[in-house]
């Protein structure tokens, strides 16, 4: 495994293009693009403003920035650094701004989200979609790029409108039976759309392409309902994670439960392993000690750690939320398949420290980590059943079916690892801290991992 | 006679009183008296004295004056102690007869107060057997009421729990509302301030985009005007695409199907199979008469697999199959578990059949131990043969000789190889001395060629203009300076290639350490963190 040089980025903004070559980052108001395999800067732009949001295009060959304060919204080409492109939102406000999957179209959501501008960069012309749902989730493309759904709220009701992205044809326009829509999201295979009620009903309602009600999910009333939703990637499962710290997993075909995953906070019989993280105290003698030492600095703060294998029963520690407060952390907020549907990888918001991993073929759970402290973020290779998990410190936690294994990653300063995500290939990953960036080369014969 | 006046007196008193069987019975025994003229017995006129002394004894004996005297020797009686002795006689018998009445009455009344008593016992054992009766059936009730309160608070507990869920739930829910009402109350005053802005009249700034050139479309084609056509082409699109994925799915639904079918066909096969080889072991009727009926069953299944393959989607034909495995399975049960049945009957039984197996059973553990020692034994003799050759201290000559054998080989392989690499070395020292020979005779000569290149230019600037003389020693400096790096870098070289030859060790190579595999699959490792240099001027500032 190597690790690259750190560089700085700014608000956690870097993405690999979509085609895997290119990789870009935001620095205060700067754009940087860099060739993934050299890390050599091939352009180097400037913006008007800090950046708040930066995007590729679909095609690899336009960048998006977007300063939400400005109400501007730049976009570079990669081919022609001449080319430039503002749009100016004006008085309305920006608060958030895409793609469209074309590659083409920019679409700016106003402030108070009052309406969506459709931005055309061939033609330079505009439409406008009204009454667009301020939700977790409210606007979602299918993969293959041709549909779009948005969720809109229109005299206190909720409706699903679908748009083909080829020309903004308004194709269907629905309304749904939930009390206040929280999200919706595409099947992998474009055919369902799920959509699901905010917290305080659990309601999952699955509707086919062409707007017709297929399924209603609803697993209890009154307690605090669903907090994520997640397809697998071959559309025959959704995950629904909930706050009684459960996951239901429906089918694609009578969209009926046909298992749930609990997270307790004992873990008495299961084939699972549990992997628990211990942290290897450096030998602390007198040599150690020496000025060469503690200038060089690495062994003093970057403690190494290592997996130990915990036998059963196994005792998770758990947080009780505070129960006057809204949005409690308890309940699965986090929940990812594997590229080949065969895990799934969920973590319990009350304990955070802990991620679970469950095998779809045998419906059970195959593995626990228990790390030192809170997850942070986790992320499926997207070639592999290899989860990458990062807590916040120096280090990056591989999982995959042989074993668990963590490597400090190597930093002068003192990296910590707040996010991360797969490059396309999975040959390596990104480690995002918080002013500071940091490449991962995986080798590529590390079959027994 | 007086004596028979005062029988009649006695009788004239018993007449007075005839309430008492006793008295009836005196008066019977006195009637039999009369009859038997007693008297007459006791005291005839030759025994008066006699019976007059015994009845004066006797009087004595009871406490009375006595009537004969035996001083006097008159036989007269005393008439008047007689019939002093005879009143008290008399009255003695009345009272005690009195007495005997009393205790009649007594008597009477003793027994019917035991009657009584009795009586009342009874009652009262009975009316404890009712008591007792009512008590068990108050302590049963009293059970049940104890289980019914129990039972209550349970639900008691449970309702209080509910409660409690349902409140924390209200309570969860009230927050998260309250909590989107503020936001929402945020967003609306930010509306308002917002509005407020506009309505004052503050500049409002345009949408407008500004764009170099337009790009084209990604897929390189022209856009299309929005017609009904397009509209009707989009939804076309889109049922196609919902039709493909809903054949996609039936299609693996149907495969599936099929898997199934063909396992469960296999299943029922197997099944057949296994009933009909064990038809052939039971020699029982009723075992017969069931397999004459399987006999027929199957043939008739038989008959329907062949049509079964052509007629699967009939709905008939997926229940004769599923009915058909269902009748199979329930024979094979049926006839496990008569086998279990037998097994347990056998095994209390104690048949010979079972020890028939038992005994083969045996000889094949035997045998197979004798194996197992024999191998020992082998395993045994080869690690002593082994040890010998390793160790060997006894039989020297022949290990030297055997040592030689085997090292003589490899001596005489690294003699030869030793030898070669001689020859090349010493190939190299006299290649090496002609190079730096080549190198030498190529400086002088090329020393003597700047030399001369020198004074030529020096005659060239001579002849041409007046000012060049300074240049030529920077130049010459320069050029000995090149040439001194050369000898440098080919003196230098050579070594390393001599170092290099014979020696296998490769340097390892800088940079990457892949990640060692961990011996079990399972521990964990930490991995050394070299560094790979990239490209750093730069990144410095990024």
């Amino acid at each position: 495994m190597n690790f690259s040089d750190v560089f700085k980025q700014s608000n956690q903004l870097c993405k690999v293009s979509p085609d895997g070559k290119y990789l870009a980052t935001c620095v205060q108001y700067r754009l940087v693009v860099r060739d993934v395999s050299t890390l050599q800067i091939l352009q180097l732009y400037t913006c008007l403003d800090q950046v708040s949001h930066m995007e590729w295009s679909s095609d690899s060959l336009f960048i998006l920035c977007a300063m939400y304060k400005r109400g501007l919204v730049q976009v570079w080409s990669l081919e022609q650094p001449d080319w430039h492109c503002k749009i100016d939102e004006g008085s309305i406000g920006l608060v958030s701004s895409r793609w469209s999957p074309d590659g083409r179209h920019i679409l700016n959501t106003t402030e108070f989200h009052l309406r969506i501008t459709v931005w055309s960069l061939c033609t330079k012309a505009v439409s406008y979609i009204k009454y667009p749902k301020a939700c977790q989730k409210g606007i979602d493309f299918s993969r293959d790029g041709s549909y779009m759904a948005l969720a809109e709220r229109r005299d206190c009701k909720d409706y699903v409108s679908v748009f083909v992205c080829d020309d903004w044809h308004l194709l269907r326009h629905f309304e749904t039976e939930t009390q206040d829509l929280a999200g919706l999201e595409w099947s992998p295979n474009g055919c369902v759309l799920a959509v699901w009620d905010s917290c305080l009903e659990y309601k999952v309602l699955l509707y086919s392409l062409d707007g017709r009600l297929q399924s209603i999910y609803s697993a209890y009333e009154w307690s605090l309902g669903v907090k994520s939703v997640t397809w697998s990637p071959s559309s025959q499962f959704l995950a629904i994670g909930s706050y009684d710290e459960k996951v239901r997993i429906l089918n694609h075909i009578t969209w009926t439960k046909f298992t749930q995953f609990d997270h307790p906070s004992t873990i008495n019989s299961t084939k699972a392993v549990v992997y628990k993280e211990v942290e290897k105290r450096p030998a602390a003698g007198s040599e150690d000690l020496s000025i060469h030492n503690i200038t060089i600095g690495t062994t003093l703060f970057n403690t190494q750690s290592k997996y130990d294998i915990c036998s059963l029963p196994v005792q998770i520690p758990v947080v009780k939320p505070d129960p006057d407060r809204a949005n409690p952390k308890i309940g699965v907020s986090t929940l990812a398949f594997s590229s080949d549907s065969r895990y799934l990888a969920t973590k319990n918001d009350n304990m955070a420290s802990v991620v679970w991993v469950w095998d779809m073929q045998k419906m059970s759970l195959v593995a626990v980590l228990q790390q030192i402290s809170a997850v942070r973020c986790f992320q499926w290779d997207p070639r592999r059943p290899r989860l990458a998990l990062c807590t916040g410190n120096a280090k990056l936690y591989l999982w995959s079916p042989p074993g668990c294994v963590s490597v400090p990653v190597p930093s002068e300063g003192g990296f910590q690892v707040q996010s991360l995500s797969w490059h396309c290939s999975g040959d390596s990953l990104i480690l995002l801290g918080k002013e500071q960036l940091c490449f991962c080369y995986m080798d590529t014969d590390q079959e027994n991992k | 006679m007086p004596e028979s006046s005062l029988v009649k007196d006695i009788h004239g008193t018993s007449a007075e009183c005839r309430t008492s069987p006793l008295r009836e019975f005196y008066q019977s025994s006195l009637q039999l008296h009369r009859s038997s003229n007693m008297f007459s017995c006791f005291c005839t006129e030759h025994n008066v004295q006699e019976c007059a002394s015994h009845i004066s004894q006797e009087l004595l004996s009871l406490g009375l004056t006595p009537v004969w005297t035996e001083l006097s020797c008159r036989s007269e009686l005393n008439v008047t102690a007689v019939i002093n002795c005879m009143y008290d006689l008399i009255q003695l018998h009345r009272r005690s007869i009195r007495t005997l009445e009393n205790l009649e009455v007594e008597h009477h009344k003793l027994s019917s107060n035991v009657a009584f008593l009795q009586l009342t016992s009874t009652r009262q054992t009975e009316q404890l057997e009712v008591c007792k009766r009512e008590n068990a059936g108050l302590v049963e009730k009293e059970r049940q009421l104890q289980l019914k309160v129990k039972s209550l608070q349970n639900a008691v507990r449970n309702e209080k729990e509910e409660v409690h869920k349902l409140q924390s739930i209200i309570a969860s829910r009230a927050s998260q509302y309250n909590h989107e009402m503020k936001k929402k109350e945020k967003e609306f005053n930010k509306l308002k301030e917002h509005l407020h802005q506009l309505l004052v009249g503050k500049k409002e700034k345009k949408q407008a985009i500004d764009v170099l050139n337009n790009i084209g479309r990604a897929d390189g084609k022209r856009s299309l005007w929005k017609t009904e056509k397009t509209e009707a082409k989009h939804e076309g699109e889109m049922y196609r695409t919902l039709l493909s994925d809903y054949d996609a799915r039936q299609r693996e639904l149907e495969v599936e199907n099929a898997e199934m079918r063909k396992v469960l066909q296999q299943m029922k096969k197997d099944m057949m199979s296994v009933l009909s080889s064990t038809k052939l072991t039971v020699t029982n009727d009723k075992q017969a008469d069931d397999g004459v009926q399987a006999d027929s069953g199957e043939e008739e299944e038989v008959l329907d697999s062949s049509k079964e393959s052509v007629e699967l989607h009939c709905v008939h034909a997926r229940e004769k199959l599923t009915n058909s495995i269902r009748l199979q399975w329930r024979r094979l049960k049926n006839h496990v578990e008569r086998l279990d049945s037998q097994a347990s009957l056998a095994q209390v039984d104690e048949s010979k059949t079972l020890a028939v197996p038992r005994e083969t059973h045996e000889e094949e553990m035997n045998r197979l131990k004798l194996e197992i020692q024999q191998c020992k034994d082998f395993i045994q003799t080869q690690q002593q043969l082994l040890q010998q050759q390793l160790s060997s201290p006894c039989d020297e000559e022949t290990g030297s000789l055997l040592s030689d054998r085997y090292m003589s080989q490899e001596t005489e392989r690294l003699r030869e190889e030793w030898r070669t690499l001689e020859e090349q070395r010493k190939i190299f020292e006299r290649e090496r001395r002609n190079f730096t020979e080549a190198a030498i005779r190529l400086s002088h000569e090329r020393k003597a060629f700047e030399e001369d290149r020198a004074t030529w230019l020096k005659h060239q600037f001579l002849n041409s203009s007046p000012f060049a003389d300074s240049k030529k020693p920077q130049m010459s400096k320069s050029k000995s300076a090149f040439l001194i790096s050369e000898t440098e870098a080919s003196g230098t070289m050579d070594p390393e290639e001599l170092v290099k030859c014979p020696s296998d060790t490769t340097s390892p190579a800088h940079g990457c350490f892949p990640l060692t595999s961990p011996s079990t699959a399972i521990t964990s490792r930490t991995v050394p963190y070299p560094r790979k240099k990239l490209e750093q001027t730069e990144d410095k500032d990024y």
